[in-house]
Formats: structure tokens, sequence, C-alpha cells
């Protein structure tokens, strides 16, 4: 429609600018809405355009950003006091990559705090709420990146995921969230939590945008050190729509107790449909999978120390110097103000790990566990294309319902953590909903499969029309709010 | 697995954060939850394989030796709590005498 100019870059923007002013009341997925600066860019876009510039396919395209992502000048919170009123002097790899593609940004997202967390509610500023059911969770840590592409505040948006925080709140919001191979995408300027699992990766609503999505962020950079340098492929000409013959293991391992039924259902039908299309299903074993929370809770933690200990009060962020006298009692001091419970209680269990006496028991052995994971993930991909579970044990759970205990928030990545310790890639896609609300189905595949996961999304995306669905919150108030302007 | 007051003390001050009372409590009763279930791990048989540091079939990553701008100084105190000059003002970390 752009390029058509049936619509212009500026109205777009504006209708977008325009849900966000009629949702966020309720939704509350922005931290930061930067509304001049997306007006700007967008009335850039359309003078290109009217040039006859050649422009590719995201020119003009609102977008969202998760606040853990560097943005020059403009505020990048994580979230989190200690970042509150940092001004990144950079931009991100990836932000710069949307910006050189003329994509709008609109905004940074809420998220919990340095991404620690499965409901946005470790937020250090408030909540964010899903758009399918305001009482509920819109899961994480990118949840304000979720809901505001679920809300049709953003057509895209960018999150991170280190245990399953692009797709766990992709699933929780009938969006399409893709985590990429480790090494896909470039992490430079994603402000860090756990840097061999930390991953960046789209929501959309479709495999397409995915698609369009990944071939702007992805590719080799200097700037990063582990952002291989592989050939990045045509994620779009991969949506060929025939599937017949691929192979789509479903492991075992995946399908326990635990799983609501509403859940297990919806992927069953899941499994059928891609039958149907043409693939062939068989089961498989990830034994070592009852492992993933433990070790990932050891290293994912130690990590998060080491990362973490940058923010001491000196070069930037939060400070509360001069309480004293003693440079270490005002670094404390700066970083128990700074930090929100959850980043406090993983930065000392990651202490604790790391800590002399309990290196070999815990971090070492979570490393070597880690390579069983990997193992096994390597064996199931020596016989399929890609593996299919459930992306979480249930679905969006009511806010508060799990900040009691943090081993059960940990518990709604069970299904997720081993892709990030194993570094494959994932993406959760919108199946059947269970009683109203939205379930999200996931598929692994190999290292740099992106585009055969992409494949089987889209051609499921075919034939089914969950995806298509939005919220009430999204659909409800347009007329009135087209009867306000 | 349970954590005593005094590993929570010394893991408070090896990451530096002056936990108040009532967090040390807490911390101690949730981290001692927490690594019962993280002890699960001990179980895995690992005799027989080598440690995953990151997942990635690459070791010593070379640059090309090439000399290219650095950010303006400017830029990069601006986000500083003090400063003084072009540095970073730090509290005194050596006694005077």
């Amino acid at each position: 429609m752009l390029r058509l100019r049936e619509i212009s870059s500026m109205e777009l923007t504006r209708a977008h600018l325009d849900r966000i002013e009629q949702v966020e009341g309720s939704v509350r997925a922005f931290v930061t809405v930067t509304e001049d600066e997306a007006m700007r860019e967008a009335e850039h876009v359309d003078q290109l355009r009217r040039e006859g510039a050649k422009l590719g396919p995201l020119a003009g395209i609102p977008i969202a950003i998760k606040d853990v992502l560097c943005t020059k000048g403009i505020v990048t919170t994580c979230s989190s006091r200690m970042l509150e009123h940092f001004k990144p002097p950079f931009d991100a790899t990836v932000i710069k990559k949307l910006r050189a593609a003329h994509a709008i940004m609109l905004g940074k997202t809420n998220m919990d705090e340095f991404a620690m967390g499965s409901s946005t509610e470790n937020s250090a500023f408030f909540p964010t709420r899903n758009p399918w059911d305001l009482e509920r969770v819109p899961g994480g840590s990118s949840g304000g990146s979720a809901a505001a592409v679920a809300a049709g505040e953003a057509m895209a948006s960018l999150g991170s995921d280190t245990g399953g925080s692009v797709r766990q709140p992709g699933a929780l919001t009938n969006t399409v969230a893709l985590k990429p191979t480790y090494g896909r995408v470039s992490r430079f300027g994603l402000i860090a939590f756990a840097s061999s699992l930390d991953q960046i990766g789209p929501f959309t609503r479709n495999a397409q945008d995915a698609a369009l999505m990944m071939q702007t962020i992805s590719g080799h950079d200097p700037l990063d050190s582990t952002a291989m340098n592989e050939p990045v492929p045509d994620y779009a000409a991969a949506l060929t729509g025939d599937i017949k013959g691929m192979r789509i293991g479903v492991p075992k391992e995946y399908f326990v107790e635990g799983i609501e039924p509403g859940v297990r259902a919806s992927v069953d039908a899941a499994i059928k449909q891609f039958e149907a299309l043409g693939a062939e299903i068989g089961e498989c074993s990830l034994p070592h999978t009852k492992y993933g929370i433990a070790a990932y809770y050891i290293i994912a933690p130690a990590e998060c120390s080491a990362n973490l200990a940058r923010y001491d009060g000196v070069r930037y962020g939060f400070s509360a110097r001069d309480t004293s006298g003693d440079i270490i009692a005002a670094m404390s001091e700066t970083r128990e103000q700074g930090f929100g419970a959850e980043v406090k209680r993983r930065i000392m269990l990651g202490t604790y790990a790391l800590s002399s006496g309990y290196y070999d028991a815990y971090y070492l052995k979570a490393e070597k566990v880690r390579t069983l994971i990997k193992q096994d993930f390597d064996a199931a991909f020596g016989r399929f294309d890609a593996l299919i579970c459930p992306t979480t044990p249930g679905v969006a759970f009511k806010l508060g319902a799990k900040t009691a205990d943090p081993y059960t928030m940990y518990l709604n990545d069970v299904f997720t953590i081993p892709a990030n310790l194993a570094g494959i890639c994932g993406v959760s896609f919108p199946g059947e909903f269970s009683e109203g609300l939205p379930v999200g189905v996931q598929l692994l595949g190999p290292a740099f499969g992106e585009p055969t996961l992409l494949r089987l999304v889209d051609a499921f995306q075919r034939v089914t029309d969950y995806h298509t669905r939005m919220p009430e919150v999204a659909t409800k108030r347009k007329s009135a709010a087209r009867k306000r302007r | 697995m349970s954590i005593d007051r005094e590993t929570v003390d010394h893991v408070a001050l090896l990451a530096r954060l002056a936990l108040t009372e009532k967090e040390r409590e807490r911390l101690r009763e949730q981290m001692s939850s927490l690594l019962e279930h993280i002890n699960l791990i001990a179980e895995a048989d690992t005799s027989q394989v080598p440690a995953t540091a990151h997942v990635l079939p690459l070791s010593n990553v070379m640059a090309e030796d090439k000399v290219v701008p650095s950010m303006p100084t400017a830029d990069l105190l601006a986000n500083a709590p003090a400063r003084e000059e072009t540095y970073f003002r730090v509290q005194a970390v050596l006694d005077e005498e």
C-alpha cells in the first residue's frame, strides 16, 4: 500500500500513534513514545518516495523497540531505575539497520528489568497488560514489544530472547515471535544480560513480516565478534507454501504433565495441520530436557552477575555516590538502590555460583549439561528438519499470580530455555485459542534453520486464521477514535 | 541445600550490594530454595563431555588493524554522574596518607 501510495508513511505512522494514544491507558506497552521523531522520519520517507527513491519493504513501517536496545540520544532504560535517564551515545547495530531500511521507530517498549522475568511485572516503572485480557500478563521479558504488536500499536517490534523472552510473550499475545540462531543477529548495543544466550528477535503478526524483519537485522557485524560471518539467505523466498516431505519431530519430553489441556490440544491440532499439509511427523527424544532450567538458572545468573558489574555509578547510570567517603560503600549503595528485587536475586545467585568453592559444582557442571542438551538437539536434527512443541505450559496468567515464588515464574520458560542453551533458533506462532486466550506453538530448528521455520509457519498461516485475530482493545475503539478526530 | 546467613553476607559483599536486613533474610530463603531445584543437575552424567561456554564454532575472531575515529569524548562523558575536565570523577580509592 505504501509503495502504491495508497497511504503515506505519515498517515500510517499517525494511525499507529493514535492507536497508542487510545490503548496505552490500559495496555502500557511503551516506556517512551518518540512521536516527534517518528513523524519526522515518516515525512522523510514520504519525501524519498515522492522523489522516486528505491526503498526496501520496511520503509515507512512503524516499529516498536524493546528498551534494552541502545538508541542514540533517546533514553534507554532497560525498565530499570539504574538506567532511567541513560541516553546512549550510539545506536545498536539492529537500530542502525532498521534506520537504514527507513523503518519508523515509534518508541521504546516496557520489559522486565534488564530482561529478567517472564511477565513484565519486574519493570521498575509499571507492569504491561495483555491486550487479550487486561487482568493478565503479556509474558516477558519482552512483554511491551509483544503487547504493542498484539494491540495494533506497531506493525512489528524487536525484543531479546535469553531464555524465551521473545517466544514466551509471543505465545501469550498471539504474535509470531522468532528467536534467531545465536550469532545470526548482532548484539552490539543490546544491553547485556547473559552474553552466551542473548539474541535479538522480531515480533510480527505473520511469517512474511518476520522474514522481512530478519532480512533487515541479520548478518555479520565487526562490532560483535559473535555475529557470525554467515551469508544471510533470502527469507521471503523460503516462504513457498510447500512443506511436503518436511520432517517434523515431536520431542516426547516436551509433552509432560503440567501442560494445560487447552495448550496441549492446540499443539496437537497444529501437528495434525502440518501432517495434512504433507509434512512427515515422527517422535523423538531430547533426554536431557529436564536439566534445562537448572543449567539455565546457573549460567544466566552467572553471566548476568559479571555483565551487571559495570553498573558502578561512575561512568553512567544511577549513582548514590557521596553518601559516604568509602568507594565500596558508595558502589554497593548505588547498586542496592538502582536494581530491583529480581535483578538482585540473580546477581546474588550468579555470584554465589561463581564464587570460590562452588564453581565446579555449579557453573562448570552447568556448562557440561549444556553440552548434553546441545548433543540431544544435534541428534534430533539429524533426523528432523524442525521440532514442534508448546511454547509455554499454559496461557497468559493473571498479574501477581506467579510473583510470590521465583521458581514458579521460572518454570514458564521450561520449553524455551533449551534452545538458548543450544544456540539454535525457535519461533512461537499463534495456534488454536484456549478459552479465548492465545496459545503459542513452538517450532525449533537447527542453527541457521530460520528459513525452514518461517516456511513452516507461513504454510500453517495460509490455511489458518488464528494469527489474523486481534484483541477487542485493538478493534473496539477504532470507530470512536475516528469520530474523535 | 540451605544457605546460611554468613554466605549471604559474603556473596552480597562480592556482588557489591548493600542489601537491607530484610532482603538478606529473604534471599537466604529464596536462594536455598532455588538451589534445591538447581541441584538436580548434580545427577546428570557429565563424565564424558566437555563444557560448552558458548555454542559458536568460532575462536579468536580477528579484526583488521585499522584506525577508525573514536566517539567524541563529550558524548561519552555526557551520562557521567560526575566528571572533571575530560575525566570521570571517582571517589578516592586510596587513602591520602
